[in-house]
């Protein structure tokens, strides 16, 4: 390096920052910028997709899905596959933070923790959704059903964000573990059966046509599951990242 | 280290009293049920386990909710004990159930709300203690148990309402018959007193294991302070 | 500017700081020296309000820890040896990225400048895992100025650098310096920091056991560490 005189750096203070920034703006940052890395590796998009559609195909041969049965089946199917491909997601995440110390460069930040938990489930939420919309078709193709529902797509949103906000907060904590990414499963899905239950229902619901009377209790209860855990999740999650 | 306390020793004793009076009760003055003869008396205790059960897991949210507030290890303590002495209990509950559906129902297990939330439930405890085995440093265990107690204790009911409104055929117990239930039958005055005294000594025998759980977590603590004091 | 009375901090049973005194006057560079273990880079994650103290008080720039650490966040700077920096993202985007969470305004004025003061100004279109470690410690440097802080923590910055590298970096920390912030820094490198440094503290079995500034270095400056240890 040449000699540069100290006076490169101006003293700006008033027009380099303001004290602190703001809520939504450190959110989508730290989701443009989870979203931004995984465009440039792809590693874990490819990841979360050859898993689902291998977890799919092996389906085929563990349950026989004759074409009567597949509306029913379907479900089950779908979700298990969307929970276990989820965790992928979720685990490196988090991983990406903990490796590098960089979930240290955002606490030292100016911003809200609630904002980091924000940020984060976003870009969770929009992981499983790249998943989700490939899968559907796929499936679709694979087993000659329509899954071209928007009733359907409802519950997968609603389920998505049930499962994506206690997953954050979950995956959280299993990074900071010896045992990390196993430890995730063993605390996530004894606590999302909720979710999977009235999604499962929902969505069969849709699937079949039944009446809104008999779909419309499972949506309550998505949708109060969501409520409750996602701000349950925002308050805890300070107490989980700040020691 | 303070040596037991007395009122703790008393309560030991009271409990072993308690426990083999509710045995004789349950075996020489509880009345024989008439369809289900004698499998009906593990009812008692599968009452009283489940019930000490309820107990732990109440005690453990709140003491979970005391120490993200208080930030005081001492609830985590007592956090610990509830949960290990509640999933202890609630699994005796779950085989109890069992010993009992079997020639009831004629099955060792059904899905209803309330045994399969209770499976749910041993799932998160062992979850609980797998997490904390997973942390060295305590003040972090503590944190993140605490947090696990609230995020697990606030989906057990939501997931029991979610299957209930999926399917049930647990017995109705008292009296009154639920149209869903299949299997039920109506509680005599002995049988009654025989319940609420199981209860009640089941009550004071949690107790007393809390208490001396905790005596041990306790102790552990203190030789880990112990420990490093010597290591300086 | 920074202010530390009685800090203790215990894991579980273990005190690693045991009523540690400390304090800086604004401008000044403190090398914070000590053996492994001495309880340097837990004294530096509470000074970054990373962690919280078990009992003490401490103040630094003019904010109580840790209960006005937010307000304290953005005049606080600090380099560890992990870099704190996304592989994945180009060496502008991260510190696009650090500028959004700081709240900057004229980002890219401001981004343009520090890359030139760190000279990694031709490399910024490019990822960050392509760097070499020296690399991406002078941008973990950039990073934290970002914002311009007033006070800046270094926590044994030099780790895994070669000569050349540490040379480059040094060049860094002293334009960083002159500026007026006030600076501390450990490290193992007892003659790099004797050039760099206004000011050597030790810290020994968990409080600050011997300090003195340039003027008080009788003989060099390991003989000074090596005494203050010895005491």
């Amino acid at each position: 390096m040449d000699n540069r005189s100290p006076a490169v750096e101006q003293k700006a203070s008033s027009t380099v920052h303001r004290p602190s920034s703001g809520f939504a703006q450190a959110v989508f940052a730290i989701t443009w910028k989870d979203l931004t890395a995984e465009l440039r590796s792809r590693e874990l998009l490819s990841a979360m997709l050859v898993f689902a559609l291998l977890v799919i195909i092996i389906f085929n041969f563990a349950i026989e899905l004759e074409p009567k049965l597949r509306p029913v089946i379907t479900p089950g199917v779908l979700w298990v596959t969307f929970v276990f491909a989820g965790t992928l997601g979720l685990n490196r995440s988090m991983a990406i933070e903990k490796d590098r110390g960089c979930l240290d460069g955002l606490l030292l930040a100016p911003v809200d923790r609630s904002a980091i938990f924000f940020g984060k489930m976003l870009g969770n939420l929009v992981f499983m959704f790249s998943v989700e919309i490939i899968v559907l078709p796929i499936y679709s193709v694979l087993y000659n059903i329509n899954l071209f529902n928007p009733g359907l797509w409802m519950v997968i949103l609603l389920g998505s964000i049930g499962y994506a906000a206690v997953g954050t907060l979950l995956s959280s904590m299993a990074v900071q573990t010896r045992t990390r990414d196993m430890l995730l499963p063993i605390l996530l899905f004894p606590v999302i059966v909720p979710v999977l239950l009235a999604a499962v229902k929902a969505s069969s619901g849709y699937l079949q046509g039944l009446e809104m009377t008999e779909i419309t209790p499972w949506l309550n209860l998505l949708v109060a599951y969501d409520i409750i855990f996602l701000a349950v999740a925002y308050m805890v999650f300070e107490y989980v990242v700040e020691e | 280290m303070k040596p037991q306390p007395k009122l703790l020793t008393a309560l030991s004793i009271l409990s072993v009293l308690l426990f083999l009076a509710a045995l004789a009760m349950v075996f020489l003055y509880a009345p024989l049920e008439a369809v289900m003869n004698y499998v009906q008396k593990i009812f008692y205790f599968h009452i009283a386990n489940a019930w000490i059960g309820m107990l732990g897991f109440i005690a453990a949210a709140i003491a979970g909710i005391a120490y993200l507030v208080k930030k005081d290890m001492k609830w985590d303590i007592v956090e610990v004990a509830a949960v290990e002495i509640s999933l202890v209990f609630f699994f005796i509950t779950i085989v109890t159930g069992s010993i009992w559906a079997k020639p009831s129902w004629g099955t060792w297990w059904t899905w209803d709300a309330r045994l399969t939330t209770a499976a749910i439930l041993e799932m998160i405890y062992i979850a609980y203690l797998m997490l904390r085995q997973g942390i060295e440093d305590p003040e972090r265990r503590a944190r993140f148990g605490a947090v696990y107690t609230l995020i697990g204790g606030l989906s057990v009911p939501v997931t029991f309402l979610s299957i209930r409104l999926w399917q049930t055929i647990h017995p109705a117990i008292i009296g009154a018959q639920s149209a869903e239930a299949q299997g039920s039958f109506g509680m005599t005055p002995a049988m009654l007193f025989t319940m609420f005294f199981s209860l009640i000594s089941f009550s004071i025998i949690f107790v007393t294991l809390l208490w001396h759980r905790i005596r041990i977590g306790q102790l552990t603590n203190q030789v880990e302070e112990l420990k490093h004091k010597i290591s300086e | 500017m920074i202010e530390v009375r009685k800090l203790v901090k215990l894991f579980g049973a273990k005190k690693v700081l045991r009523g540690l005194d400390f304090q800086a006057q604004e401008g000044e560079f403190v090398a914070l020296l000590g053996p492994n273990g001495a309880g340097k880079s837990t004294f530096l994650r509470i000074l970054a309000s990373l962690s919280r103290p078990t009992a003490g008080s401490v103040r630094v720039a003019g904010f109580k820890l840790p209960a006005q650490a937010a307000a304290l966040r953005a005049r606080l700077g600090v380099v560890t040896h992990l870099p704190l920096l996304y592989g994945d993202l180009t060496a502008e985007e991260n510190l696009r990225f650090y500028g959004r969470m700081y709240g900057i305004v004229n980002m890219s004025a401001r981004i343009g400048e520090v890359l030139e003061l760190i000279g990694l100004a031709p490399r910024r279109r490019d990822l960050v895992r392509t760097f070499s470690r020296g690399m991406q410690q002078r941008l973990a440097i950039g990073r934290a100025i970002l914002h311009d802080p007033d006070v800046m923590l270094f926590d044994e910055p030099h780790t895994g650098l070669d000569q050349d590298a540490c040379d480059m970096l040094d060049n860094v920390l002293r334009e960083v310096a002159a500026r007026g912030r006030t600076v501390i820094l450990t490290s193992h490198d007892l003659a790099r920091v004797e050039d760099l440094a206004t000011r050597f503290d030790v810290l020994s079995r968990g409080v600050i056991a011997a300090s003195t500034d340039r003027s008080g270095l009788r003989g060099n400056l390991l003989d000074f560490y090596r005494q203050a240890l010895a005491n």
